[in-house]
């Protein structure tokens, strides 16, 4: 094997590989892939929020245009109940098996024509019958529902003495926030084909992870994991709303099994408001104790949260309050309450985006009362030792964020009072918020092998959303064989290429490489093999215990016009400690991006549903908004140096750490601009007016 | 969407000829369609009416403005005479959808927008509007968007269009055809009150086209402006918008439009407001009198009570702006 002189590719700017293709529209996406004799399924969604299916009239609709048949629970092919998802079984999962309504938008039938056109009208004009029963949509702490949550991560915590603490400290804070169901919004739509090639079902999907979603797909269907193969194509973005084994997936396999052709089944975006995954509603209390001088006595942060009863799901709202600050006594605990609601599932920053709102929402809060800079009030709380663990962070660059955050925004000049600034009608704030996002590895599998033409072949089920693992993988393989990134051949997106983490969690990046770093260790290495395969489960379990976490300063300029209650950011900065950075280009494009996720969330986006029937009202994205061009300043971001010890090439992972934070401080500025505080997202224009 | 006929007329009779029974008028289609694809029209017909000889925008002899009714609304923003002589007209058609959307949205299809209620929208919920008689899912429902003037326990929505409240505040006139010959009604009675008959939403006969609206000479409209407050800074429909002019003269207001956009289900001309404001002093406390003179009549709901100070701090800051010497 020639090793010629190589010149390395991470940490080069570079762009994206398929760059081009996405520009010209030669990237196919799920819904793209020609495939023959092709026949197209269509979704018909439960209009009340609980309760039965009494009739579904399929006669009425058989004889239209096109028309192949129905599947609803009387005929579908019964799936397994162990089917789950990383939080264990997920009746989400189990669609129409029984007559039962979980929530409104449920699929309850799948209508199945030669054509998209024709199989949509038959699925608007099936008749559906319900027997309705009484709902319960609405999340409030104290509901008697509540009960704890599962403790696989983000378990509660109870060190020192949260109550004595609070009872000697000088000031205490004690509030309230709350923030509203929300969805992960993908541009693009969830789409499916699936058909059978001999015994084995084979499909093309857009989800976050082929290998963990072929997996479920097999278990659904009673089948051995090697007879179900998943491939993903180019994705138009996830957010976490394609981390699961998707309506549009299961509905796809069972009508290929009914009719004996593949079947393509491609949601519509009220389907995916639907029908998907959202982040639940949350309803947090947090109490903070500190000295006159701000230093921290205890911390509380008790967080409510939605689920379904088909399906356990963590909101882990109180990570970041075990991981920020230094205090004697903390205590955290998360709640569930059950609600006749689509099961939540992990959206952008999952816990992290709205525990940060509120904890960091609570120490400027705290900073007032306490008549501190909100900066200096968080160096004053640096930990050495994660405050709940005890244990060593693996690398934790916070304060440097916080105070290149503060240099390059001009924090030094703030007067810190309120409601001092003005531009013409508009009231000028500013603020902080200080956020960290828990960061790892998964195991995974990656073949490497040496083509004859002196190429290498690198194989990893990984994704790429849009965000460029592509480019990233391609840039670690090239730099772990020492060898230039044209003779690198990468294949993803391709489940039976073997076992691996997806895209999601903030650990793809960190999980891939991993394992093509190991596996081009191997074809390096002194037997020279012509190809490799590395399975990393027992190096990931050798991994020293550490507080490993991402982290970043978030600083916010909002203008507020309050004849009006219109709030327009004016500026962002964000600077980030996440690791050795892969592709800077890539990565500041992919923290800017969460960035506006995190605006999106201060000011606009919100499941609205209504109070009668429980069912979303806002189900588009003409009424559910997410920012637009006009919405975005000017956003800096950038990162400070970083790295994570022990895990090849010092990756910590971008993906979520972006979107943390965001929130708070412009919701922190806008109490800087007004005076007033906005503990509930988002800050609609109402909240805010003044009559 | 059901299956339906595509026909493109280049003469204006041949449009009322075709314009009957299930069939729609076609313009830019970014409303009409929208609405098929979920069920909410189900034409069997579609008249495209892009291709007739109604796309200019012309003068009149008194010195104003005639818009064909196929004229797109990018273009009506940016015609210099639009620009120059009603500026808040210009404003508020900038101020409404995308890009995109305005190259194809026509001016006939603007005025003629069903409402954004999302139960309008969606079939399986009750809609007085869409389904006479089925009720309203709005009052009791969500209605944070919905209509706090002019409304009935028949329907609460609010009329969506940013463009006819520049013209309502303009003194426009909307001209049509029929096949039994023109007429014209005045913008300000176009949409008739809600009534028990939310689905009757104009006062066009039946099968009638619109050719153009035509906006009077005026000497006062060059100082006009369009303000809409929104949820996010683009892309988004007026929670309250207003358009206005205002002419002070030596402190003294010597003439004054003012309408409002999505308090009701039509632009609501504020006429209570005008007539206080008209030829007395041009001062702030005036003009937040004149504005809750005109909202006593409001009648909010529980979800969207905050659309009556906005409207009043909207309306004052605007009349503010347009005093302040230029
Ligand atoms: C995402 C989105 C955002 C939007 N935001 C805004 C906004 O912020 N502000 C705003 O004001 N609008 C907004 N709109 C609405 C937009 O302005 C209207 O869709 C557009 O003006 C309709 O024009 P059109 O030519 O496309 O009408 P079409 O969709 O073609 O037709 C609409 C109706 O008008 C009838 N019609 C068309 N031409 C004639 C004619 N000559 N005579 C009689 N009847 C006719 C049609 O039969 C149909 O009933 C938005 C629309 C969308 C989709
Ligand atoms: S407000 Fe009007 S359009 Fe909306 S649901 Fe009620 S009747 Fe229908």
């Amino acid at each position: 094997m020639s090793m010629a002189v190589h010149v390395g590719a991470v940490g080069v700017a570079r762009p994206r590989i398929e760059g081009r293709a996405k520009v010209t529209g030669a990237a196919r996406y799920a819904a793209d892939e020609p495939i023959p004799d092709l026949a197209y399924g269509a979704l018909v969604l439960a209009t009340v929020a609980r309760g039965r299916v009494r009739d579904i009239d399929v006669a009425s609709v058989r004889d239209m245009p096109g028309v192949l048949g129905v599947i609803d629970h009387t005929n579908a092919p019964r799936l397994n109940p162990e089917a789950g998802n990383f939080f264990g079984p997920d009746g989400g999962l189990r669609l129409l098996q029984d007559d039962l309504i979980p929530h409104a938008g449920r699929p309850i039938a799948l209508v199945v024509a030669e054509t998209p056109e024709q199989a949509r009208a038959a699925a608007q004009a099936l008749p559906v019958t319900y027997d309705e029963q009484p709902h319960d949509t609405r999340l409030f702490a104290g509901h008697p529902a509540g009960r704890p949550a599962l403790t696989l991560f983000d378990a509660p915590a109870d060190i020192g003495d949260v109550d004595a603490e609070l009872a000697a400290s000088a000031v205490v804070v004690d509030e309230r926030y709350g923030t509203p169901e929300e969805n992960c919004s993908a541009m693009e739509p969830h789409s499916a084909t699936a058909w059978w090639e001999g015994d084995r079902l084979e499909a093309v999907d857009s989800n976050q992870g082929p290998f963990q979603i072929a997996f479920t797909l097999a278990t659904l269907f009673h089948l051995p994991p090697e007879r179900v193969r998943v491939r993903v194509d180019h994705i138009g973005g996830g957010f976490g709303g394609k981390t699961m084994c998707g309506p549009q997936l299961i509905l796809a396999a069972m009508a290929a099994t009914r009719f004996g052709r593949p079947v393509r089944v491609t949601l519509t975006r009220a389907e995916v408001f639907l029908a998907t995954a959202q982040r639940p509603a949350t309803d947090q209390r947090i109490r903070i104790g500190a000295d006159a001088d701000g230093r921290l006595r205890a911390i509380h942060h008790d967080a409510t949260y939605e689920i379904s009863p088909l399906a356990e799901y963590i909101e882990g709202c109180t990570e970041l309050t075990k991981t920020l600050y230094a205090a004697p006594a903390i205590r955290t605990a998360l709640t569930v309450v059950p609600l006749d609601i689509l099961p939540p599932y992990s959206m952008r920053a999952p816990g992290a985006a709205p525990g940060s709102f509120a904890l960091e929402s609570a120490m400027d809060e705290l900073a007032e009362r306490v008549g501190l800079d909100p900066l200096e009030l968080r160096l004053r709380n640096e930990p050495g030792v994660g405050p709940v663990s005890g244990l060593p962070f693996s690398s934790r660059n916070l304060v440097a964020c916080l105070r290149e955050g503060a240099r390059r925004f001009g924090w030094a000049s703030r007067d810190h009072r309120p409601r001092m600034r003005r531009a013409g009608p508009l009231l000028i704030g500013t603020g902080l918020a200080a956020t960290s996002f828990s960061t790892g590895a998964f195991p995974s599998t990656a073949t490497i092998t040496a083509e004859p033409d002196g190429t290498f072949t690198v194989a990893i089920a990984a994704a790429d959303l849009g965000t460029g693992a592509r480019t990233a993988l391609t840039a670690i393989a090239a730099d772990a064989l020492a060898v230039g990134t044209d003779r690198i051949r990468l294949r993803i997106s391709d489940s039976a290429i073997g076992p691996a983490w997806g895209a999601g969690g903030s650990r793809g990046t960190a999980s891939w490489a991993w394992a093509i770093t190991e596996a081009a260790a191997k074809i390096r290495g002194p037997e020279r093999p012509m190809t490799a395969t590395v399975d990393t489960t027992q190096l990931l379990g050798d991994l020293a215990s550490r507080e490993r976490h991402a982290f970043s300063a978030v600083f916010a300029e909002v203008g507020v016009d309050p004849a009006t209650g219109e709030v327009r950011v004016r500026r962002l900065l964000g600077m980030f400690a996440v690791g050795r950075v892969i592709n800077p280009l890539m990565a500041r494009s992919q923290v800017i991006g969460g960035m506006i996720g995190g605006l999106s969330m201060a000011l606009h986006e919100e499941g609205v549903r209504d109070p009668v029937t429980g069912r979303h009202v806002n189900a588009d994205f003409a009424g559910y908004h997410i920012a637009a061009h006009a919405d975005v300043p000017d956003i800096e971001a950038d990162f400070v140096p970083d790295d994570e010890p022990g895990v090849p090439w010092g990756i910590k992972g971008v993906g979520e750490i972006g979107n943390v934070g965001t929130a708070a401080a412009i919701a922190n500025a806008v109490w800087h601009a007004t005076g007033v505080r906005q503990r509930h997202l988002p800050i609609r224009l109402d909240r805010v007016l003044e009559s | 969407m059901k299956e339906f006929a595509y026909r493109r007329v280049t003469e204006i009779r041949d449009a009322l000829a075709a314009g009957h029974g299930g069939a729609r008028y076609l313009g830019g289609g970014t409303n009409l369609v929208d609405l098929m694809k979920c069920g909410v029209e189900t034409p069997t017909q579609l008249v495209d009416v892009r291709f007739l000889p109604l796309g200019e925008i012309r003068e009149t002899p008194d010195g104003g403005l005639a818009i064909g009714a196929t004229t797109t609304n990018s273009d009506l923003a940016a015609h210099p005479e639009v620009r120059r002589r009603y500026p808040a007209l210009s404003q508020a058609v900038l101020a409404g959808a995308s890009g995109q959307l305005r190259n194809m949205a026509t001016v006939g299809g603007n005025l003629m927008q069903r409402t954004r209620c999302a139960y309008f929208a969606d079939p399986s919920q009750a809609c007085n509007k869409r389904d006479p008689g089925s009720g309203c899912a709005a009052i009791r429902g969500a209605h944070h968007n919905h209509a706090v003037l002019g409304w009935s326990p028949s329907c609460v929505a609010t009329h969506a269009s940013d463009m006819a409240v520049a013209l309502a505040a303009f003194d426009a006139v909307v001209r049509y055809e029929t096949l039994d010959g023109g007429a014209e009604i005045p913008l300000e009675r176009f949409y008739p009150p809600v009534g028990d008959t939310p689905e009757r939403e104009t006062e066009l006969p039946a099968g009638a086209l619109i050719t153009e609206v035509v906006l009077p000479g005026s000497a006062v409209a060059p100082r006009s402006r369009y303000r809409k407050v929104r949820e996010r800074a683009s892309y988004a429909f007026a929670t309250v918008s207003v358009a206005a002019h205002l002419e002070v003269s030596r402190g003294t207001v010597r003439s004054v439009r003012i309408a409002l956009g999505g308090v009701a289900s039509r632009p609501w001309r504020a006429r209570a407001a005008e007539s206080f404001l008209l030829d007395g002093p041009a001062t702030a406390d005036r003009f937040r009198a004149a504005a809750e003179t005109e909202l006593a009549a409001a009648a909010p709901l529980p979800g969207n009570g905050y659309k009556v100070p906005l409207a009043r701090n909207l309306i004052a800051a605007v009349l503010a702006d347009l005093a302040e010497p230029y």
